[in-house]
This record gives structure tokens, sequence and C-alpha cells, in this order.
């Protein structure tokens, strides 16, 4: 069996990639891309420490967090699509009109 | 364990009514023809009154559903009540608003109900798993609301942006259960407690959960450095979208921090009094003294916001104190009662003056208004002294038993802190009553009876609950007895 500690590691290492993708890219859907992988390196965080529980919670709120995020794609791609259509572009410096 | 029952769902029977009440109008907004989609707004209303009723004549009930997933105690109560008279009072400034600005829809209001729900749930949360599921219930159709002027660039921009970074946070709130979760094999707030009591493996899981929960809560109670996309969601969006998010993720965020907090984590007080602190201090810094620079009333109330979530914040820090969270819990209830009531007010007027394509926005528009609309101008007055804390406003009395709470606690910086920060924002709302009162201009208001219904309520409100502060204080500390 692969120790917990693996598991935890990958997924911390996925969280960061996932932050960082979001603070250091400008395309919206690669950023949106980016908090993906966020919410799923929580998912593997669930799944490894249920294993090591021997408890079915974890594995459960998995299905609530995807559940979620396809809400979220749902209503985010839609957001996105829109703002193409008005402003040709999905950068987000360029979308960027309110200052101050 | 027992299969989820109908004894569930009548304990949570008014968030369970608002879902229901949801999904009703969206069938009767597309299927009802021309006049289910002018009822629908009406039918929200509705919808919100009996929600109240059911949920008052309820109150006193304490009980727990979902196998102690969600906790319906006198907080959940006290939650739902503000966040339902939210509801309402969004509802008066919308329904005119929407009309005027050409964006009046059915599913506007369906997506105000859901939220609500969302926001009703925090309140009750005693999971934490509940508690990602209520923000997120709650945030997504806030995102879909902000953009709800589309194909106006500027609300579609507030939109994608709130979209991106309320998700982001989502994420950390996110990690922060997985954590939490992995230190003590429950997301449950009274077994966390055990697990802590027991003793942990790996105590600092703990923490670091803990800390991410908090940034996730924090960015949506817009506390600094998470503060970023409030002012331009707060601008870019229908006002009357901004004062529903104003108050209602203010209030469902901090409902979920007190109860998370005081309930789950009281062993790492020690830990976070200084990371809380800095919050604190930052927001509140950061809140009024960037809002001295703001010549957009939107963005201004963007910035007050930030400062009063900062104040808010304050009754935080010492909740792992057993001899102070109760009086400073207590206050932060009061003052989220006081902050929604000025905070509508203060809409409702920015309402009246905002004309097309975001005209009469700008401080100036309000020069020459005391002359043109004596009522209005007094009604600001009102909304502005309350915002800076000058009696007899509820305002004042928020800060007061907040201030008072923080002492006896034996904070004495913070509450230095947090009186010299309240002088400088003194400056910027007074601002705006010399412009109103002293300057010359031409103002336009575009008043409707709802609007000014809400703006004379809530100035009345503001200034007549000030007499009744004591017995509402009593009435928050008594919702919050069996939280400890």
């Amino acid at each position: 069996m692969v120790p917990v500690e693996y598991y935890v590691g990958l997924s911390a290492i996925l969280f960061t990639i996932g932050t960082l993708g979001v603070l250091t890219r400008r395309n919206a859907i690669i950023i949106f891309m980016s908090i993906e992988l966020m919410l799923n390196s929580a998912n593997l965080l669930f799944v490894a420490f249920a294993r090591t529980f021997e408890a079915l919670s974890g594995q459960i709120f998995v299905f609530f967090v995807m559940t979620v995020a396809a809400a979220e794609v749902a209503v985010g791609l839609a957001l996105i699509v829109a703002v193409f259509r008005t402003k040709d572009t999905i950068n987000i410096d360029e979308v960027s009109s309110l200052r101050g | 364990m027992a299969p989820v029952n109908l004894n569930d769902l009548l304990t949570i029977l008014p968030a369970v009514f608002i879902v229901v009440w949801a999904c009703v109008l969206l069938l009767v907004d597309a299927f009802a023809g021309a006049l289910g989609k002018r009822l629908t707004p009406w039918l929200t209303a509705l919808g919100l009154v009996v929600a109240l009723v059911l949920d008052v004549s309820a109150a006193g009930v304490q009980a727990s559903a979902f196998n102690g997933m969600l906790e319906v105690d006198g907080f959940s109560h006290a939650i739902n009540v503000l966040v339902l008279g939210a509801g309402l009072l969004s509802f008066f400034v919308s329904y005119d608003y929407l009309n005027r600005q050409g964006i009046a829809k059915g599913e506007y209001y369906i997506l105000m109900l859901f939220s609500i729900s969302g926001m009703m749930l925090m309140g009750a949360a005693a999971d934490l798993i509940v508690v990602f599921l209520a923000v997120e219930l709650l945030s997504i159709p806030l995102y879909i609301l902000a953009a709800f002027a589309q194909p106006e660039p500027k609300s579609e921009e507030a939109g994608l942006k709130y979209f991106l970074l309320g998700a982001f946070a989502g994420g950390f709130l996110l990690y922060g259960v997985a954590l939490v979760y992995g230190a003590t094999a429950s997301t449950r707030l009274s077994e966390i407690v055990a697990a802590v009591a027991a003793g942990l493996e790996n105590p600092i899981f703990l923490l670091l959960g803990a800390a991410l929960i908090l940034i996730g809560l924090g960015f949506k109670v817009a506390a600094v450095p998470f503060h970023m996309w409030t002012p331009d969601v707060y601008e870019g969006a229908p006002s009357s979208v901004t004062a529903f998010m104003a108050v209602g993720a203010k209030v469902g965020g901090f409902a979920a921090l007190l109860r998370v907090f005081i309930v789950a984590f009281p062993s790492l007080g020690v830990d976070l009094a200084p990371v809380l602190t800095g919050v604190v201090a930052a927001t509140l810094i950061v809140g009024n003294v960037a809002a001295i620079a703001q010549r957009n009333i939107k963005r201004l109330l963007a910035y007050s916001s930030i400062s009063h979530a900062g104040f808010i914040l304050m009754a935080i820090v010492p909740y792992a104190d057993d001899a102070v969270h109760r009086d400073t819990a207590a206050a932060a209830l009061f003052y989220l009662l006081a902050f929604a009531l000025t905070s509508f007010g203060a809409w409702a007027v920015v309402m009246t003056l905002e004309r097309a394509e975001g005209k009469g926005l700008e401080l100036s528009d309000y020069a020459g208004l005391f002359r043109k609309y004596p009522a209005l101008a007094l009604a600001m007055l009102v909304f502005m002294l309350s915002f800076a804390g000058v009696p007899p406003t509820l305002g004042f009395a928020g800060k007061f038993f907040l201030f008072r709470a923080v002492l006896e606690g034996g904070y004495v910086g913070l509450a230095v802190l947090g009186v010299l920060t309240s002088l400088v924002s003194a400056y910027y709302y007074l601002r705006v009553v010399v412009i109103m009162f002293m300057e010359e201009g031409k103002p336009q208001a575009a008043g409707s009876p709802l609007l000014n219904l809400t703006t004379g309520l809530t100035a009345l409100g503001t200034v007549g609950l000030f007499f009744f502060s004591q017995p509402l204080l009593d009435w928050a500390t008594n919702a919050l007895l069996r939280l400890f």
C-alpha cells in the first residue's frame, strides 16, 4: 500500500501548481483550469485520508465537490463566453477596465 | 445512522421552503406566460415573507438535522431573520431599478432566492462540508447576478472577476476542509473538538486547515488582503445586486466564521490570534484609507464595506477566549444588523440618483442634493452618520457594543485602532454630506414608490432602532446561548 504521505505530498504539489497558475496566468480559461486543479488536489487528499481512516465519508465528499465543480464550470464558461463576445478577448488584463 | 427523514426537512423548513419556492418560480416564470413574468417578483417577496413567518414561528426550536450536519438554534434563527430581511429589502430596491435599467427578468429574483438559501444554510452548518456547499450555493447565483446587466461590459467584467476570485477562494476553503479532515478524521464541528481533545497525530494539518478556511471565508467577507475583487465587482455589478451581496455575502460569511471558529477551533486561539489581529488591522487601515481617494460613490461604499468587515472581524479575534467571546459574537451579530440596514439605505439612495449608462454615480453628482431633494439628502445624512458611527444611529450603537466587548476582553490595541480608523472614516463620510448640503449642483433623482419606501424605512430604522439597542443586543446574546 502506498503510504499516505506520498498522496499528501502529491496533493500539496498539485495545489501549489494550481495556486501559482491562478496568480501568474492571464488567460481566463487557464486560470479556471488552475482552480479546478486546486479543487481536485483537495479531492485527492479526501480520498487518501478516507483510505487511511478506512472511512467512507471522505470518498463521499468527493462526489459533492465534483458536483459543485460542474456547476461552477457551467456558470464560469458561460461568463467567459459572454465576455469574449463583447470584448473579443479573454485575457484578463485586456478585459479589465474597472480601476481606482 | 438514520436515513434522511421528513423530520430533518421540517427542522430546516424555512431554507427548504425557499429552495422549493425558487424551483416553482422557475416554472412559473418560464411557462405561465406574460402574467407569470409579471408575478415572479411579487411571488418572490411573498415567498420571503412566508419563510420569515415560518422561521419566526419556529423561534426557540433547537434541533440538529441530517445526522448533525445542520444545527438549528438561536444563532441560525437570527441569521435567517437577517438574511430573509435582506432579501426583502433587495426585492424593494430591485423592482423599479431593474425596470429602469431595462434588465428586469424573472431569473434575477429566482437566483436571489437560491443565494439566500445558501446564506441560511451557512448559519446552520455544523459540518465543514456543509459550509463548503453552502458557500458555493451562496456564491454561484451571485456570480450570475453580478453579470446580470450583460452585454454591459462593466457588469460582465464584474461577473468574471467575482467568479474567478470566488472560485479561487473556494479552492482554499476546500483544501482547508480536507486538511482538517486529515487531522481529525471528521468534518463535523463537534467531532473535530473531540478529536483535538483526544490528541492529534498531525496537529500541523489542523492549523494549516484552519488557516486555509480563514482565507477562503476571508475572501467572501472581503477582508484585506483578500479584498482585491471588492471595489471592481461592487462598481461593475448592477447596484441592486451590489446592495444584496454587500449584505448577504457578509452575513453568510461571518455566520460561518463565527460558528466554525468558536465551535471547532478553540484550541488554535493562541496560534491564530496574531494572524487575525493582523488581518483586522490591515482591513481597517486599507479599507478606510483607500476610501478617502474615491470619487465614485459605488467604489466609496465598496471600500466602506471592506472597513466594516474589519470591524466585524474584530469580534472574531478573541474567539477562543471563553470569558469574552459570547459578548463579542453578540456584538458582531448586532453590528451585522446595523450594517445591513444602513447599507441597504445608502444603496437605495445611490440607485435613486443613478441614471442610464452609469451616470450619476460620481460624488459631484450629489452636489446640491439638499436644496433639490431635502428628504433624500437627510436620509443619506442618516446613513453616512450611521456608517461613521455617530449617535443617534444604529451604527454608533454597533461600534459602541463592539468596542466595549473588545475592551472588556483586554484587547485595548484593537479597540484603539478601531476608534482611530473610525475617525478617518468620518472624513470621507462627512465629505459626502458636505457635498450634498453645501455645494451647488443640479442632481437628478429618479425616485419610485418602492425605492423611496426603502430609503424612508431604513432611515427610520437606523435612527429608531437606536433607542432599542439594548433589547436588540439582548436578542443577539440570547441567540448565541446554545452555540457555546
